[in-house]
């Protein structure tokens, strides 16, 4: 079995907790090369990671910024000596796979959290409300892996790098501009500690009430739909069914009610604690601590005494 | 420029899915189904696009079983002027790479400049179908949209992804797919509903298409995940930190 693992680059470096966590979810499938569309550098980083192969480097303008058609059409052009082509499931990774599974004639497997055998594979549905077992009849198995539910790989590496091109730009689409909000605070799917805000935090300077606690704690700041829809916080930030799915060492709730959707972005956090004034909220149903108070009297008290 | 909307029926969003006890799928008996939410906000902006006069019609496109009927009269109560549904069989989910082959057998004869389809469905979470369309047909994709333009040729989109948000210029034809953000749905009213009954309403079947459906997936089991156990409820900020500790949490 031959595996491409497509590696997650943003802004012309290596993503490398995605990358890993799909280099270590590949590597069950069989040999793994790693596409790294970008610079030397960000391919040098795949490399060193333990269990990779070969890494391949298409270092060119039309694969810069993550657009499908260019990079699907490049992945196609490779797909011949591989039984599975992989990534995390990252929005650039679930923009492009679909498309080369489109143009191989083969399915999708997207979000897969367990790998059974080579043509079989968990995946959740139904916002996680449900577990589904697949077998798959496609010659050539295109699978994102849902990143939260796999270890990072060691590193070590010393795999060879080589240039690899494709046909360039499809001309179908271009990229206009980037609007990335930079932080110092760990990332939202790898840090060990979330703090997350939901509407009851009411505004978005109160806001700053959640990433006061995360700064406390060292933690990534998340927000519910809700939140985020109301512009507390960044798009970002929404963990959930269809935002980000995190799994921290600790996950603290505040204002957040734990609606199915929310809920499937972090119920698999090792613990999790939930601070709601209504002690109907079904969030206290899947916190490991629940503290029934208002929010605006317990975080201040919180970051206090932490 | 005329817009099409593929729309799914699906299980409400409010509702909490049980797994059949026998592994062989989740009970959708007597279950409240509606339009997936994503695809409400594809009509509405495909809606908006005919009111600020960009678009001359919308066009909504269902595939499934007879009672999609209800997701495309509830998309015309909306707004969208006409409705094509594409019968199969009932209970079977059909796949999205079927899905697309499908479409585009509709967009070669209908020829819509712009396809506007939800992002991801909420039964499935396959997140798959609008990319790929685009591949089978050729065209571009703006996925995750949550600001849509039309202008000179070009649909600008600003996509949400991981690091924030993305702008980029997809040459028409092209496809979009909504995320959430995109715009907020409209509620039909009684007379728009009553007006939607009379839109026109053509029914095909996957048959008339001569395009394979058959599945690549075999759905081996379908189990409930691992549930959480509820904790405990602690009394004060205090018992909280202590608690934390105890965990070496903090
Ligand atoms: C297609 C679709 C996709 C979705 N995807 C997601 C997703 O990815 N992520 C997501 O989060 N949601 C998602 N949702 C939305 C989800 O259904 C809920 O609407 C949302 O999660 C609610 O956010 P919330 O808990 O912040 O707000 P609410 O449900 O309004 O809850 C606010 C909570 O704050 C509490 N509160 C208020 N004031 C205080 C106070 N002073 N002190 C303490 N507690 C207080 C209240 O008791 C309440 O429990 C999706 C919905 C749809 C339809």
């Amino acid at each position: 079995m031959a595996v491409l693992c497509l590696a997650d680059v943003s802004d012309g470096a290596l993503a490398l907790d995605a990358t890993s966590k799909a280099i270590t979810a590949s590597t069950k499938l069989g040999d793994v090369t790693v596409l790294v569309c970008g610079p030397q550098a960000a391919a040098d980083a795949a490399a060193k990671i333990a269990g990779v192969n070969k890494v391949l480097c298409a270092d060119d303008a039309a694969y810069a910024h993550g657009l499908a058609e260019n990079i699907a059409a490049l992945i196609v052009g490779l797909a011949d000596d591989f039984t599975h082509i992989t990534a995390p499931s990252t929005t650039t990774a679930k923009n492009v796979l679909p498309r080369v599974a489109a143009l191989l004639d083969v399915m999708v497997l997207p979000d897969v959290i367990e790998v059974i055998d080579a043509d079989t594979f968990k995946r959740p549905i139904y916002a996680g409300n449900a577990v589904q077992t697949v077998k798959t009849t496609d010659a050539v198995k295109v699978i994102t892996f849902r990143t939260s539910t796999f270890d990072l790989a060691a590193d070590g590496g010393s795999a060879a790098v080589e240039a690899t091109s494709g046909a360039g730009d499809a001309g179908l689409s271009s990229y206009v501009s980037d609007e990335v909000a930079t932080s110092d605070r760990p990332e939202l799917t790898s840090a060990g500690v979330v703090v997350s805000g939901g509407r009851g935090v009411g505004s978005e300077e109160d806001f700053a009430l959640i990433e006061k606690l995360a700064d406390k704690l060292g933690g990534a700041v998340g927000a519910s739909r809700a939140a985020v829809d109301s512009g507390y916080a960044a798009n970002d930030m929404q963990v959930g069914q269809t935002g980000k799915v995190v799994a921290p060492d600790l996950y603290v709730a505040i204002g957040i009610s734990g609606a199915i959707q929310h809920l499937a972005g972090m119920k698999d956090s090792k613990v999790i604690v939930a601070i709601n004034k209504d002690e109907e909220a079904p969030i206290f149903q899947v916190a490991d601590f629940g503290l029934k108070a208002d929010l605006f009297q317990a975080v201040p008290e919180l970051i206090e005494k932490l | 420029m005329k817009v099409l909307v593929p729309v799914k029926r699906v299980i409400d969003y409010n509702v909490k899915v049980k797994v059949k006890a026998d592994g062989s799928g989740v009970d959708l008996a007597n279950v409240k189904m509606s339009m997936n939410p994503f695809d409400e906000i594809a009509v509405e902006e495909a809606i908006r696009l005919k009111e600020s006069g960009v678009a001359t019609e919308v066009v909504v496109v269902s595939i499934g079983e007879k009672k999609s009927t209800d997701t495309l009269r509830s998309a015309m109560a909306m707004g969208a002027d006409r409705a094509i549904l594409i019968t199969t069989d009932q209970g079977v989910d059909i796949e999205p790479l079927a899905v697309a082959k499908l479409l585009k057998a509709v967009i070669d004869e209908e020829a819509p400049e712009l396809v506007i389809a939800g992002k991801q469905a909420i039964d499935n979470d396959m997140n798959a179908t609008g990319q790929m369309l685009a591949a089978l047909l050729g065209w571009g994709q703006a996925t995750f949209a949550s600001e849509l333009k039309v202008e000179d040729g070009a649909a600008v989109v600003t996509r949400e992804v991981d690091g924030g948000l993305q702008t980029i210029s997809v040459k028409l034809p092209a496809i979009v797919t909504a995320d959430l953000r995109l715009n907020e749905p409209r509620y039909a009213s009684l007379p728009n509903i009553m007006k939607a009954k009379k839109k026109p309403l053509e029914e095909k079947s996957a048959d008339d298409f001569g395009v394979d459906i058959t599945a690549r997936h075999t759905i081996v089991t379908t189990e409930e995940p691992g549930t959480r156990q509820a904790g405990i409820m602690v009394g004060s900020v205090d018992e909280l930190i202590a608690k934390l500790k105890e965990g070496g949490l903090v």
